[in-house]
């Protein structure tokens, strides 16, 4: 993974040190609270529901074990021994104390790491595909790419008060794992016909309140120029994007207004004045980067492990845990492993102190030191040999991490919600915990099959519950919790945004919604169909119809307990 | 005398900044004798009226104005104001990048409005030489402001080199 040059580290020093001055000069009445806001934002730093939450950035997800150690020790020392992982595969800590954030920067900064740009009207964590570097079906490594735009995007002094938050993601696989049609730029690595490395650009993507994926803006762009052409869209966006109005300030908004192709041809106009410039990026700032990327020093093996394979025919729980949890690897020999954070119980992409602290000695035993973080908020293993699966489950059993549910009903994308989030209408984890306590058999989650359920529990969307096959939607009407249900949404190169099926539900009504929806998938799929391809294949009619079957409208919803704290709306 | 940041330096100031009125309109408005940044309605209203009189005034482009409207006034104007309305109205950034790169504009380029000691980096790498602090700001402890960082990765205008190219230069210096 790419490790710091002085120069990278003394930035992050430096911001450490600016920080720490904006903290003290607030602390002595000469910043007020409102205008350290921004500058606290764009180091993570939130004031929430019960205190201030700080947002760690995971660069495109990767850590190394060290890394993730000194999360634990960080997690523990300023915070409740506990860390939650976002969808930007970031970190949250949700209990810190105020002023000791400085302290947590300059901590985070010993291991090449920083909190800049988790929030703000900025250019966010560029994010990426948790098998980067070891997926079958990619074309090329993508995190070359997402370093270069990490790097240019870190304060960048021209972008740094952009209408609305920005955030990129970059593909370089046949499958999207990125979701970057629900990017404000989606980049997909390609060639062209003559196997030149380019991208393809999709601008105007994004979940929120209206949900819109990206429109191609640029079939190919040779990827020399990505870093003059994305400062051409930013340029347009920074001077045009609307700030009247935050609900309408994203991209989306002004190529929507403008009409993708007009927004194309104003991108091209402006990156005619700065293409071939001294930005244009050069074959050995590529190769410089690439090559804190090399693979690791994989053994050579054969493509299949008898020993691997009896174990698989003996042991039900491992082979069930090996069909959810491993991954195909590019190496013959090796696979990559998701631990996943949605063991029952759990609050999705949770993870304590010690929970950290073993999966780093599991990256170090099994897999050359270095780990990701999914948007799907769990853990990979990336590099882990076929022979060492076993002895990796029962170590994860034993910390709660070997849940075999990845791609089930109960792998749930999930934000914190109302218990913790200041803007949530609604709670998410008790509808997350509801969810799991009715789907408690895992042969019933297998039976079930691919399914993708997400829950926001507000209109930012930080749960993608538009694009999940069952989406989950807080709603707050007169002080009461309600949840909007939408289906048929799907990430993936096909990406779809969900349909609302009708009005709301209580909060106890939901689990029931999910198993009726369920059981008319049952009931209805031919052998070889997934959820999403009956409902494509059925429509929404008879899910609907089973969804309010017998809805008892007299029943008054339960009135939440929600505190009437000044809502921090500016930077979700 | 008031006093603002001029490159890295405190002066004192004798622009003045011209806002109309409710009342008053661009054309109608009294044009003052002293050296004043106009708003671009003015200029834009008067500019023959302000050229044949002599007066060395400049202009005030607003965050929502672009240095298009002045490209071609651009050598009789010894001064272009850029204002930031509140700090996260990032619009003048681009105005300042757009007038130093594109158009070449060799003037002062003065921020105003909510300037702030934490834009002041950002603002310079932009083109920005001249820094009218909020009045109820230290502007001697603001200086501190330009020098936050002692590299920067990207290209901008006061570095047309961004990190990567002159890392490469070192290497090869290294080796």
């Amino acid at each position: 993974m790419y490790r710091y040059d002085s120069t990278d580290q003394q930035l992050i020093d430096e911001r450490v040190s600016q920080y720490r001055g904006q903290m003290e000069r607030h602390l002595a009445g000469e910043l007020s609270a409102d205008e350290l806001r921004p500058l606290r934002l764009q180091n993570g730093l939130y004031i929430q529901r019960h205190g201030p939450m700080l947002r760690i950035a995971i660069p495109y997800g990767m850590l190394s074990s060290a890394q993730l150690r000194k999360l634990a020790e960080i997690s523990r020392r300023y915070d409740r021994a506990v860390g939650h992982f976002t969808t930007r595969q970031n970190m949250q800590l949700n209990w810190p104390q105020f002023e000791e954030t400085p302290e947590i920067l300059a901590e985070l900064a010993s291991v090449e790491m920083h909190a800049v740009q988790t929030s703000g009207n900025c250019i966010r964590n560029i994010t990426s595909d948790q098998f980067a570097g070891v997926a079958p079906d990619e074309l090329v490594d993508p995190r070359p790419y997402c370093e270069l735009l990490r790097q240019w995007s870190t304060f960048h002094p021209e972008f740094a008060f952009l209408p609305r938050k920005f955030k990129i993601a970059v593909n370089a696989a046949a499958q999207d794992r990125a979701v970057i049609r629900a990017h404000d730029i989606g980049l997909e690595v390609v060639s062209d016909e003559r196997g030149e490395i380019g991208f393809k650009v999709l601008v105007g993507g994004g979940l929120g309140r209206t949900p819109i994926l990206g429109k191609v803006v640029r079939e190919f762009l040779p990827r020399r120029h990505i870093l003059s052409y994305l400062e051409a869209i930013l340029r347009l966006y920074n001077r045009y994007g609307r700030r009247d109005n935050m609900y309408k300030a994203r991209i989306k908004i002004l190529v929507q207004a403008l009409g993708s192709e007009e927004f194309a041809r104003q991108v091209e106009a402006e990156w005619a004045h700065l293409r071939d410039g001294e930005t244009t990026v050069t074959d050995a700032e590529f190769d410089r980067i690439a090559g804190h990327f090399e693979p690791p020093a994989w053994e050579t093996l054969p493509a299949e492990d008898p020993v691997h394979n009896t174990r698989l025919t003996t042991d039900k729980a491992f082979a069930n845990w090996v069909k959810r949890c491993v991954h195909a690897h590019k190496t013959p020999g090796y696979a990559a492993v998701t631990l996943s954070l949605k063991a029952p119980g759990v609050a999705p992409g949770n993870i304590s102190d010690a929970q950290m602290i073993a999966v780093a000695d599991f990256a170090d035993r099994f897999s050359f030191g270095e780990l990701r973080v999914s948007h799907e908020q769990n853990l990979i293993l990336s590099d882990v040999k076929l022979g060492d699966l076993h002895e990796l489950w029962q170590l994860a059993r034993g910390q709660r991490l070997a849940t075999a549910n990845i791609g089930l009903l109960t792998d749930m994308i999930c934000c914190p919600g109302g218990d913790l989030c200041a803007l949530a209408n609604a709670r998410s984890l008790p509808i997350a915990e509801a969810v799991n306590d009715k789907f408690d058999d895992l042969d019933y989650l297998y039976d079930i099959g691919d399914i993708s359920l997400n829950i926001s529990g507000c209109m930012n969307s930080c749960g993608h519950h538009h694009v999940a096959n069952i989406g989950i939607l807080g709603v707050d009407k007169n002080d009461e919790e309600w949840y909007q249900i939408t289906v048929g949404g799907e990430q993936g190169n096909d990406a779809i945004i969900g349909k609302v099926i009708g009005p709301s539900f209580y909060a106890q009504e939901v689990p029931e919604v999910i198993e009726a929806l369920i059981a008319v998938y049952l009931e209805r799929r031919t052998a070889s169909e997934r959820f999403i391809d009956t409902w494509q294949r059925v429509g929404a009619e008879p899910f609907k119809a089973r969804a309010y079957a017998g809805r008892d409208r007299r029943r008054t919803a339960k009135v939440a307990d929600k505190e009437s704290q000044a809502k921090e709306i500016v930077n979700a | 005398m008031p006093r603002i940041i001029k490159n890295t330096q405190i002066v004192e100031d004798h622009w003045q900044v011209l806002t109309l009125a409710e009342n008053e309109t661009p054309e109608a408005v009294a044009l003052p004798a002293a050296p004043t940044l106009l708003p671009l309605a003015v200029w834009l209203a008067r500019r023959d009226e302000i050229v044949t009189a002599g007066l060395a005034h400049g202009v005030w482009l607003d965050a929502g104005e672009g240095p298009e409207a002045v490209a071609d006034d651009l050598e009789r104007l010894p001064v272009i104001g850029v204002n930031f309305p509140k700090f996260t109205d990032g619009r003048s950034y681009s105005s300042a990048r757009l007038l130093r790169e594109r158009y070449t504009y060799r003037g002062e380029i003065r921020a105003l409005g909510d300037v702030q000691q934490d834009q002041l980096f950002f603002m310079r790498r932009c083109g920005i030489d001249a820094y009218a602090l909020r009045a109820d700001k230290d502007i001697e402890k603001a200086l501190a402001g330009l020098a936050v960082f002692s590299d920067t990765y990207q290209a901008a205008v006061d570095q047309p080199q961004p990190l990567f190219r002159r890392r490469t230069a070192r290497g090869q210096e290294a080796a």
